[in-house]
């Protein structure tokens, strides 16, 4: 029986920050030990997957495939450094079994995979692959009449990826209010920025005009993001989009907002330097 | 072996019957319902058939979310877009993630004829053999999709099954029961052996008529399964005979005619031949004369069959 978790979530906004920090530095230290990983996306995602694994998600890290449980699908899959760290911190997986990323036949692969840890609902890694997962099973909790609830997290320059646009039509077609996308709207994409690449604005405009609810926040604001995720969905019959501004490489600054960082790793001079940045940042 | 039948019919009443039994499966279609033909269904069961509009890579990414979500989902849409156009969905978000879905891929080879080759789906085998754990089933008669559909029913994990639209006799006695990854065999024979699937088993019976007439006796085997591949059927087949002859609706690059290939060259070499079409696009045509043109009929098995005895 499914027991809601309520009791073990974290509602207060500064200790999702502090939490946020903590994750920060151990996939930092992570990442440069792997010598592998994706700095700036892990640092720019960071404070929205933990304010919904620690603060609003209804997942039970002890029965990971309860029928009933909310569901978090994490688009931008290469930012696995960060999306593990909180799984193992919130007690999906041992919090050790963060040393062995990307190492040889380590199930924490560089791209999250269903089949090789608890709490991964869908292989990501391939952009464009989450919404339309999202798409199904929301549509799966609609025919269960379910209060189940879907999140998908998808990276801005992944928008350029049509397989997005095919399902947002459908979602707002099924009128699945039951169903929040997070776009971490960075501005960055691998080789530059967004709108110097294949231009994403009127972004909110695109959104809307297929059909949803459209609501920007600072991805960075653990309480408006904690606010807003208790309060979706927005408008009855109809999915939310919440455009979150974030930076590629926030909390360190010589990685935030540069573009040369999607996939650069610390060197060790640096990453101490990037320890007291993050550790040294107050609420 | 007169009466002829569309197996799309057999689909149809088989995923009617899991519906009613099974409340999990649900169908997910490309506006694909009369295509499919899956009418009745649909006025059978309303609430469950998705349907997604013109957009496969949609259809199969919502199609792995419903089996995340506690669904039995069986996809179907004309084979041609469905394997070609969400081949990176089908690897990833099915095969590579074991999702408990089904792709039923409808009027397949060259099933849709002067349409072109656009609309052909001749490389779907090849491109689904390419993607590891796809099971990939290609029935050859209404009696063997039928039963397919209650074997994959059971199956747990994603499969390709391979549907025509071309009408086909039963080729299969009373009392045939379906196995995945099990060849049939049809007709006894020890000098060659023919195997095939799909819409050309029925001619690969015709063929081994025709060689009987020339005294010789032709084994046939249907491979309805491509993969899991009956390793056993086609060595026992490369022991006893002295050839093998695939003939398949498909690309002879990478298809079935590859993958029993693949199994004999390195077992238990013996003369092959693969029939079918030989990395071409396909003239403007009706599907019989496709067929003829690429020889793909008794005559061609027969020629095929010449050949390997060296006549």
């Amino acid at each position: 029986m499914f027991i809601y978790l309520e009791d073990t979530l974290i509602t207060d906004p500064k200790l999702l920050y502090e939490k946020s920090y903590e994750i920060r530095r151990h996939n930092m230290k992570t990442i440069v030990k792997a010598k592998l990983g994706h700095t700036g996306g892990d640092l720019s995602v960071t404070d929205i997957l933990t304010t919904l694994y620690f603060g609003v998600l209804n997942v039970d890290p002890s029965n990971p495939t309860d029928p009933e449980r909310d569901r978090l699908i994490l688009s931008k899959g290469h930012c696995s450094g960060a999306f593990y760290t909180i799984l193992a911190y919130r007690g999906f997986f041992p919090v050790e079994m963060l040393d062995t990323y990307e190492q040889a036949l380590s199930p924490l692969n560089g791209h999250p995979s269903n089949t090789k840890l608890p709490g991964i609902e869908a292989s990501t890694g391939p952009l464009g692959h989450g919404l339309p997962f999202g798409v199904g099973t929301a549509i799966a909790a609609k025919m269960d009449k379910s209060p189940r609830r879907v999140f998908v997290i998808t990276g801005d320059g992944e928008l350029q990826e049509g397989s997005n646009w095919e399902a947002a039509m459908s979602a707002a077609h099924h009128k699945l209010d039951n169903l929040t996308v997070i776009i971490d709207r960075n501005g960055l994409q691998q080789g530059d920025y967004t709108e110097a690449t294949n231009r994403l604005e009127p972004l909110a405009d695109k959104w809307r005009a297929f059909g949803w609810e459209v609501v920007e926040v600072d991805g960075h604001d653990h309480a408006a993001l904690l606010d807003l995720f208790q309060r979706v969905p927005l408008q009855k019959g109809k999915p939310t989009c919440v455009l979150a501004h974030t930076h590629k490489g926030q909390g360190v600054s010589f990685v935030k907002d540069q573009v040369g960082w999607h996939h650069r790793v610390m060197t060790q001079e640096e990453l101490a330097q990037a320890l007291v940045e993050l550790g040294e940042v107050q609420a | 072996m007169s009466e002829k039948f569309d197996c799309r019919d057999a689909f149809g009443k088989a995923l009617e019957e899991l519906a009613a039994s099974d409340e999990r499966v649900v169908v997910v279609v490309n506006d694909s319902v009369g295509s499919s033909k899956l009418n009745a269904f649909k006025k059978a069961f309303p609430e469950r058939v998705v349907n997604v509009g013109i957009a496969e890579q949609d259809l199969i990414g919502v199609s792995a979310g419903l089996a995340n979500g506690g669904k039995r989902p069986f996809v179907s849409g004309a084979s041609c877009f469905l394997t070609g156009r969400a081949t990176e969905q089908i690897k990833v978000d099915l095969a590579y993630s074991h999702a408990n879905v089904k792709v039923c891929g409808m009027s397949s080879g060259i099933a849709y004829g002067e349409l072109g080759a656009s609309h052909h789906s001749i490389e779907d085998i090849a491109w689904m053999r390419a993607i590891a754990d796809m099971t990939i089933i290609v029935p050859a008669d209404p009696v063997e999709t039928y039963q397919a559909m209650h074997a994959i029913h059971k199956f747990d994990g994603p499969v390709f099954l391979r549907v025509s639209r071309y009408p086909v006799p039963v080729v299969h006695p009373e009392g045939y029961q379906f196995e995945i990854g099990k060849a049939v065999q049809l007709r006894e024979g020890s000098d060659i052996t023919i195997i095939a699937n799909g819409t050309m088993v029925t001619v690969a019976l015709q063929g081994a008529e025709l060689l009987a007439q020339q005294g010789i006796q032709a084994r046939v085997l249907n491979l309805a399964t491509v993969r899991p591949i009956d390793q056993q059927a086609i060595l026992k087949a490369a022991s006893e005979t002295k050839g093998i002859i695939t003939i398949e609706e498909a690309t002879t690059s990478g298809s079935m005619g590859g993958a029993v290939a693949e199994v004999v060259v390195q077992n238990q070499p013996v003369p092959m031949r693969l029939l079918g079409f030989p990395g071409v696009f396909m003239p403007t045509g009706s599907v019989s004369f496709l067929f003829d043109y690429f020889g793909l009929n008794p005559a061609g098995i027969e020629k095929a069959a010449f050949e390997l005895l060296g006549r």
